[in-house]
């Protein structure tokens, strides 16, 4: 078993850039006290031109509940402002499920018995043809965190094969050094996604064991150290229902807003991911975040950060995903696969979570269509 | 009053009889036919990154014969970016016509102006028909004008915003100073304001979001052609003066003298 660290330290060969980002963002979540607003402060926020980071937190408190059809409202009108009638279509290609954390919600999980594997090369390109023949341009690539089994130079590989089929390659693997961020986007990929999971430190340590994920630093800033490799765009998200929601909803909004003021070129995008039961343990569950403060949390994202783009996952029932599409999502996956490949062939690994949308690329894209609005399957030129 | 055939946009030495050019990137593509034919639009912008949607729908096979395609380089960050997408387009049949859109802000989509003169002096040897998106300076119009560009394509307000001509006292100067044409790109919100675009003597408008947000999509394509054709019109004709107070009594107290 490897030695658990301080989880605010750094492993050797983790790269520390300077910022202060973290600090402004623990710091506001910190200070957040959120039964203090009361409806004339969500009156009083909803009437103002721009949302400030006040604002937001607003938004988000248990006042603002009453107020989602105002904030739908708002949310379709900027919405469709920034984005038009376009919804960007892609699909994951999970390469790896190997994992060396020990996160207690994680399916993946290196703790869990469940069936590992790894795509060879020969096995990604057969999915990527699967996936390219029903129209698909995008794609996510992802890999369990375990940099062992899954090197970077095998991810490279992965994204130049991509490049074959796709115009835009996103990746959703364990958090990197700059130039190692460098390499993957001179490999062709352009956008990468990390989660944080939670923001809050003292929860974070009790849910990753062990492992270099355990490192809560070196994980909330892989989003700069990708933008100062090269990366064109980065994701952000907390998997709500670990901790308070709330806050970590703020957080999340918070550190994409201070990430885009330093870097005013980057692009900006949103997952907004609940707990959902995994192999070997069915009570992991999104606790207190229904569908109803789901909504919340994307509208106030939506309002906050108009230019964000924001992804609506798989893990949410067909029903819901349609409707949030145009309302304040603006991209959302299809055809999805959450075990190692099986896109093409039988699946080599275990799936990562439950997914609750099984819809097709046709389906979506029909269901796209039937709702007004505009299926994108490329929406960028990777130059 | 002339007719539009004896007042024609010329750009780079293509002959234009609609003042009114749309953008295509954010309503259905299937709408797209029906607001060329109700707003009279010639040409129709295309972002590049947008092309080629295999599985998708591809806008190309959309965009009535006869139109005149203006592919766009959104997305690109730099000077070199943007060239890049330009030859791209070049490559897949698009034409000669590129507008730049050079842009390192992600919040507000405002333009490079630096880096899109940079583009312009590099695309316009490479002989390509260049409208460069800017925000309005005079000085940048000039090195855009210098670089070779085809026109001069100022913001009004900041793109998808719909606001309006908030930066009318620039745009003015712009088309004081500037002996290429003035084509007012992104903010447009309503018809007035494309109208009030030509009445100030702008050569052209472009709009997207202001046709893609309306209820009605096809029916403001349709208002904002009237609109833009209205204002060419006062154009012109010569708008009459505007007193700054008071008024002038077509039967003057004064008249007497004269009787």
């Amino acid at each position: 078993m490897k030695k658990v660290f301080d989880h605010m330290s750094y492993l050797p060969d983790m790269e520390q850039i300077d910022s202060p980002v973290m600090d402004e963002v623990l710091s506001a979540v910190r200070a957040y006290d959120y039964d203090r607003y009361t409806a004339q402060d969500v009156r009083a926020a909803l009437a103002r031109r721009t949302i400030d980071p006040a604002d937001f937190g607003v938004l988000l408190s248990p006042a603002a509940q009453p107020f989602l059809e105002q904030m739908a409202q708002r949310a379709t009108q900027e919405t469709r402002a920034r984005f038009g009638n376009t919804i960007c279509m892609f699909t994951p290609l999970y390469i790896a499920n190997y994992c060396e954390n020990e996160c207690v919600y994680c399916g993946f999980n290196c703790k869990n018995r469940i069936h590992r594997g790894k795509l060879t090369m020969e096995e990604i390109e057969r999915e990527m043809q699967a996936i390219a023949n029903t129209g698909l341009k995008e794609i996510l690539l992802l890999t369990g965190e375990s940099r062992g089994m899954s090197p970077v130079e095998y991810i490279g590989q992965a994204v130049q094969l991509a490049r074959r089929y796709f115009s835009t390659i996103g990746i959703e693997i364990y958090p990197l050094n700059s130039d190692e961020y460098r390499y993957l986007h001179t490999c062709g990929a352009d956008f990468v996604s990390v989660y944080q999971e939670t923001y809050n430190p003292d929860k974070y340590e009790t849910q990753h064991l062990s492992g270099p994920k355990r490192s809560f630093p070196y994980r909330f800033h892989a989003q700069e150290r990708a933008l100062l490799g090269g990366m064109r765009g980065v994701g952000f998200g907390a998997l709500l229902g670990l901790d308070d929601f709330r806050k970590d909803a703020l957080a999340t909004g918070l550190h994409a807003y201070y990430i885009q003021r330093r870097y005013p070129h980057a692009e900006i995008s949103f997952s907004c991911p609940r707990l959902r039961p995994i192999i070997n343990d069915a009570t992991v569950n999104p606790h207190d975040v229904h569908e109803t403060q789901l909504l919340q949390v994307i509208l106030a994202y939506r309002l906050f950060l108009p230019c964000a783009s924001i992804t609506i996952s798989t893990r949410e029932r067909a029903g819901f995903r349609d409707h949030i599409i145009g309302m304040a999502a603006t991209k959302i996956s299809a055809g999805v696969k959450v075990g190692v490949g099986g896109h093409e062939e039988q699946a080599k690994g275990d799936e990562q979570f439950e997914i609750s949308d099984p819809r097709s690329v046709d389906e979506v894209r029909n269901m796209i269509r039937a709702r007004g609005l505009q299926p994108v399957f490329t929406d960028y030129v990777y130059v | 009053m002339c007719s539009a055939k004896q007042d024609p946009l010329i750009l780079g030495g293509h002959t234009f009889t609609s003042r009114f050019i749309i953008g295509s990137g954010k309503i259905s593509m299937d709408f797209t036919p029906v607001v060329v034919e109700n707003s009279g639009a010639q040409i129709v912008t295309l972002a590049l990154r947008r092309a080629n949607q295999a599985g998708g729908e591809n806008i190309l096979e959309y965009i009535p014969k006869g139109v005149t395609l203006l592919p766009n380089t959104s997305g690109a960050r730099t000077a070199e970016e943007a060239v890049r997408i330009a030859r791209l387009a070049r490559e897949i049949g698009c034409g000669d016509f590129i507008k730049i859109e050079v842009i390192r802000d992600s919040k507000y989509l405002l333009p490079d102006n630096a880096e899109t003169i940079r583009a312009t002096e590099q695309l316009a040897r490479e002989g390509f028909v260049v409208l460069p998106y800017m925000y309005p300076d005079l000085n940048v119009a000039r090195d855009l004008q210098n670089a070779g560009a085809a026109a001069i394509m100022p913001l009004a307000a900041p793109i998808g915003s719909n606001k309006g001509l908030c930066t009318r006292e620039f745009i003015q100067i712009l088309v004081d100073e500037i002996d290429l044409p003035i084509i007012v790109d992104a903010g447009i919100g309503k018809p007035s304001q494309a109208c009030e675009a030509m009445e100030m003597g702008c050569a052209a408008v472009m709009a997207n979001t202001a046709i893609a947000t309306a209820g009605d999509v096809a029916g403001m394509a349709r208002a904002f052609g009237q609109a833009i054709a209205a204002g060419r019109a006062a154009y012109l004709s010569g708008l009459g003066r505007v007193l700054e107070r008071g008024g002038d009594a077509s039967s003057p107290l004064t008249g007497f003298l004269h009787d």
